[in-house]
């Protein structure tokens, strides 16, 4: 289990790590927290010829809040660096709470944001969560930036929208409203593994009646699931159990899972079925809590 | 001093050099000019090899060596098979390199050594190997059609069958009352010990001698093997084990590696390592369980057991390798388990298909058997609607009915005797322990949403036997220091604390005058090795015999210093003492200070020294009880072990903390094998699970804490120390508790391991559509 052979290049600015990405073009891999590229180098799953590593790009790694409340975080931002940020928290319960599914905690301190995002893992909790929250990501190249919305971003199995010559540098997240319901939930063979199925998921409310949701599933297809058809059904209905029922059969009937060895397709429709419902139902009681 | 060591719960010696990083493993092992091997193996499950072009790899800068079967040449060897050789089995035998065809994925087919690792890894990628492919055959029902063979020339994927017949169980069916057939599965899984397998071999061109580190497990007789291959005088060929990382029945047997690498550095004349990594590891190295089984069980209605039937099929991989038939024939070796049972049958079949090899791991065999039975045994309660705990009390054997002898249960000449036990007594205490009637008022639907179920198994599980001996060297030197030199392996057991227990107790030296000495095989000329629990039972008597010739040896030597009768004279505590006199003590330090100094030619040898060796074929057998309390949510099948208890009389207890670190790491790699471990193959052979994302081994937060209740109601009547070995009671029940904990959960009956949330979600629905 050695890689083989590669390049390595430490730039010290991001304009040196986007022009060696454009001189190296599909040779070209960026290197950020390495926990999911160097087991897939050392496999000799990833053969990259050049590997740019980011660590020294200073400036990639800042949580900024936003005029309108929103915030920008680096794509080198430390995955247990959210997770220790009780601002952020405040600021954004659902990522917040998001992060400390990933893997284990040893991983979270060297995986990033940008890292998980980018890889593209379906059944990594940070990509369903960037597009229940609509969030932006910010792309540079040597051509300049360019802005992809979450959904964009994510084409197919591993799939992404940046391209070889382009690097992640930030994530934009919009305000969070106030009073929104949320919840995340998953299930995985073992505590830190990669869930079977996951659900990440908010609710505003007017009154007794939902006004606006988002759910997105992970872990049920090539890439973040949204289950647009369960949103349409939500607007409008009460959180009850009878709308709560309902959706989990949208769900279920939505879902187009492919099997593997820790799961089989029906499993993971039924259980992203059940997910949501359990998932809405914690929002729910999060409401009646706070009420 | 203590009472007694044996016994005392002293903390393992061993502990402080593995916890603060100071062991020495195989890896640890540096030597100047030392290159590297990599091996490259087969991508394919079964493939003819058309040719092997070794050429741009040789090229390759600070390649040293690129080598073939070819290479070898006439020193061609095969993994010899040294237990269960049932007829027909050497007929399947793996060579050192893939001859002419590959059997599954993973099978060595050539060797790359380098100056590092990384340049021999990219070595193996620029061998050219042009393969035709061919159908695989990954089912041993599928195989046993013979429409695609893994070894053409043999005709047949069924490599050797044994049968077992004890009374006449066609009549006991015939009669019976009662009768059910169930066909039960357990799946493949292995060993993962936490060191994988390595090697460094350095053959010394000056002195014809070739040493090997890394050996374990069975350092004698792989020494033997590969002397023989490679013509060397036996007795200069040093194999020594260093420290291990544990080896649960997978590490330390011999594979195809432990020729090719001491034949790489013969050939070269410099030191090799190579050292597995965890994706060959799990590719390569012993499989283990994967055993089915169509089992009958007659009874009477009272729950009297009259019959077993049992058709048990193996599956073998694509090889036989070093255990032969062990794994299916174990589990047909104790299937009637701590129960009267008079009329047994079982058919063995060992079948071969392209995957890799099968071996041992941590109670082969007997964990695939307790599972079928136990869970057999609580079908036929709830079909005769007695109950289990009643149904089993009613069926086990009886104190006054041993030592009770089973039969010729396995291909030897030796019958299955259960030695010594109280069962009765042992599932007692389990099931006070465990509070057993109040857990039970816990099962059905809870208000956690979850189903709750209590399971129970029980367990005999034969330990020591199996090699006839093991020796003992003891040598008191200055000061009154004993060195014990062991024959046996330890693969992180704990035999440098449990065998200086034993000897201070027989030797009456205080402990810490005590060093043990192992894993080199010039320590003793023969030995067997560590495995079937037998660490305790063959090495611990030999050392203790051992230790009560050399106390005889002191005493006579410090009667003649002393000019007294060596009958006035004992040992206590280090010290001489002559009984019924006032006379000062005389420390054996100074016995020996006086001998080495001035021993006169007629007072003989001025060394203290003895040997004696262990040698017996009785197989004795601990017994016991697992107790599982589960949790299953219905909706995700996801499973929860609330609460585990193993009770396991182990005859005598030597260490308590080093039993209940067997037990706990047992019942640990117990449910993790039950729960969630699995090697799975998919399309075309191949093997899904290559890396520790898939495959899935228990870590802290998957299991409860096990509590464990460790008795010494039935010392072995078979040895002086009346001691069972303790490696795997904790082990053996885990699948009978958990199944049936599950089955009385869910109200389903489990059949069929591993118990995954995606199974158990299939059970329910298919209890839901039904
Ligand atoms: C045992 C284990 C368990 C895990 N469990 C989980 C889990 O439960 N959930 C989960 O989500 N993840 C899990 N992970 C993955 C982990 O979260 C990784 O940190 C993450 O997927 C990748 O982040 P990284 O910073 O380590 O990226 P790297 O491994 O360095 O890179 C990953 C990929 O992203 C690319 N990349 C990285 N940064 C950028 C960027 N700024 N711009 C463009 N491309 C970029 C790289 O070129 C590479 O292709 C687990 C990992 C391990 C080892």
């Amino acid at each position: 289990m050695k890689p083989a052979p590669f390049t390595y290049y430490c730039p010290d600015t991001l304009d040196e790590a986007v022009r060696l990405l454009h001189e190296h073009g599909d040779d070209g891999k960026i290197l950020a927290g390495g926990q999911s590229l160097m087991p897939l180098m050392s496999l000799r799953l990833a053969r990259p010829a050049v590997i740019v590593d980011m660590n020294r790009v200073p400036g990639l790694d800042r949580i900024a809040v936003n005029g309108d409340g929103g915030l920008s975080i680096g794509a080198m931002t430390r995955q247990r660096a959210i997770e220790r940020d009780a601002a952020l928290a405040e600021r954004n319960p659902l990522l917040a709470a998001a992060v400390p599914l990933i893997g284990h905690f040893q991983i979270r301190n060297r995986g990033t944001v940008g890292g998980s995002l980018v890889h593209a893992d379906p059944a990594s909790e940070l990509p369903a969560v960037s597009v229940t929250l609509g969030a932006d990501f910010v792309l540079a190249s040597a051509a300049g930036e360019r802005v992809v919305s979450a959904e964009d971003f994510y084409l197919g199995y591993m799939a992404t929208a940046c391209e070889a010559n382009e690097v992640l540098t930030e994530v934009r997240v919009p305000a969070w409203k106030a009073g929104r319901l949320w919840a995340i939930d998953e299930v995985a063979r073992r505590k830190g593994d990669f869930a079977m199925a996951g659900v990440a998921l908010w609710v505003d409310m007017d009154g007794g009646a939902c006004a606006d949701a988002r759910i997105t599933l992970f872990g049920v297809g090539g890439k973040p699931v949204r289950v647009e058809k369960a949103e349409q059904h939500l607007k409008g209905a009460a959180l009850d159990d009878a709308t709560l029922k309902e959706v989990e059969r949208i769900v279920f009937e939505e879902l187009e899972p492919d099997s593997d060895i820790h799961a089989s397709a029906l499993y993971r429709k039924e259980v992203g079925g059940v997910l949501t419902r359990r998932a809405l139902g914690a929002a729910a009681a999060r409401g009646t809590e706070a009420a | 001093m203590a009472e007694s060591y044996i016994g005392a719960p002293i903390r393992r010696r061993e502990d402080i050099r593995f916890i603060t990083g100071a062991g020495t493993y195989v890896d640890d092992i540096k030597l100047p000019h030392m290159v590297h091997a990599a091996i490259l193996r087969s991508p394919h499950a079964h493939a003819r090899i058309l040719s092997i072009d070794t050429k741009r790899a040789e090229a390759l800068p600070g390649v040293v060596s690129v080598f073939t079967l070819e290479d070898i040449g006439e020193l061609d060897a095969t993994v010899p098979i040294r237990m269960y050789k049932i007829p027909g089995l050497d007929k399947y035998l793996q060579p050192s390199l893939a001859r002419d065809m590959v059997r599954y994925v993973g099978e060595p087919v050539a060797v790359a050594v380098a100056e590092s690792r990384y340049l021999a890894e990219d070595a193996l990628d620029a061998i050219d190997v042009d393969y035709e492919i061919l159908q695989e055959v990954m089912d041993v029902r599928e195989a046993l059609e013979d429409k695609v063979l893994v070894h053409e020339h043999n005709g047949t994927n069924l490599a050797g069958v044994h049968h077992v017949s004890i009374g006449d169980a066609d009549k006991a069916f015939a009669e019976a009352d009662y009768t059910r057939r169930e066909e039960f599965r357990v799946h493949r899984f292995t060993g993962n010990p936490m060191e994988t397998r390595g090697a460094v071999a350095h053959f010394d061109r000056g002195k014809g001698e070739l040493r090997v580190y890394g050996a374990t497990k069975l350092p004698h007789l792989n020494r033997q093997t590969i002397a023989a291959f490679l013509q060397l005088p036996e007795h200069k060929c040093h194999f020594e084990e260093n420290d291990v990382g544990g080896g649960f029945g997978i590490r330390g047997e011999l594979y195809p590696e432990d020729f090719l690498i001491p034949f790489a550095s013969v050939r070269l004349g410099l030191p090799v390592k190579w050292i597995e990594d965890r994706r060959e590891h799990l590719l390569a190295a012993n499989h283990s369980r994967q055993v089915t089984c169509e089992l009958e069980i007659a009874a009477r209605k009272d729950g009297t057991l009259l019959a077993l039937r049992a058709q048990i099929y193996g599956d073998m991989g694509a090889y036989v390798r070093t255990h032969g038939g062990l794994v299916p024939c174990s589990t047909a070796a104790l299937l009637t388990g701590p129960y009267r049972i008079p009329n047994y049958e079982a058919k063995i079949h060992c079948i071969m298909t392209n995957k890799t090899g099968l071996g041992t791991l941590r109670a082969p065999g007997r964990v695939e058997s307790c599972f079928y039975r136990e869970r057999m045994l609580d079908m036929m309660a709830r079909d005769l609607d007695l109950d289990p705990v009643e149904l089993r009390k009613k069926n086990l054997v009886t104190p006054e009915e041993i030592p009770y002898e089973i039969g010729f249960t396995r291909p030897s000449s030796h019958p299955t005797i259960l030695d010594s036990g109280d069962y009765a007594s042992a599932l007692r205490q389990a099931l006070e322990r465990f509070q057993y009637d109040e857990m039970l008022e816990l099962q059905g639907l809870r208000d956690d949403g979850r189903y709750h179920g209590v399971g129970l198994s029980y367990f005999v599980k034969n330990t020591g036997g199996l090699e006839p001996y093991e020796g003992a060297r003891m040598v008191v030197g200055e000061g009154g220091g004993v060195s014990v030199y062991l024959s046996i392996a330890q693969l992180g057991q704990g035999h440098e604390t449990a065998m200086a227990q034993i000897c201070a107790d027989a030797l009456c030296v205080p402990m810490d005058a005590i060093s043990v000495f192992h894993g080199n095989t010039d320590l003793s000329p023969f030995g067997w090795g560590t495995f079937a629990s037998r660490g305790t039972v063959m090495a611990g008597n030999a050392v203790h015999l051992t230790a009560l010739q050399l106390k005889d040896k002191i005493l006579e030597a410090a009667a003649r210093h002393l000019d007294v009768d060596a009958a006035n004279l004992s040992l206590e505590d280090g010290n001489i003492v002559q009984t019924g006199t006032e006379a000062p003590a005389l420390p054996l330090g100074e016995l020996v200070a006086h001998m080495r100094e001035s021993i006169t030619p007629e007072q003989g040898v001025p060394e203290l020294e003895a040997t004696a060796y262990y040698n017996s074929n009785n197989i004795t057998h601990t017994y016991g009880v697992h107790l599982a309390h589960v949790a299953v949510d219905p909706e995700t099948g996801m499973l929860e072990v609330l609460k585990y208890l193993v009770v396991e009389d182990v005859g005598r207890v030597v260490n308590p903390l080093m039993v209940h670190g067997q037990t706990v790491g047992a019942a640990v790699q117990g449910i993790g094998g039950v729960v969630l471990e699995e090697l799975v193959y998919g399309e075309g052979g191949q093997l899904l699970t290559t890396t520790f994302l898939d495959y899935l081994l228990p870590t802290s937060t998957d299991v409860p804490p096990i509590d464990d209740l460790v008795l010494e109601e039935a010392p072995s009547p078979y040895n002086p120390l009346g001691v069972k070995g303790a490696g795997e009671g904790g082990i053996v029940g885990t699948a009978g508790a958990l199944g049936n904990a599950v089955s009385n959960a869910l109200g389903i009956e489990v059949k069929d391991l591993p118990l995954s949330p995606d199974r158990i979600r299939a059970w329910l629905r298919a209890r839901e559509d039904g």
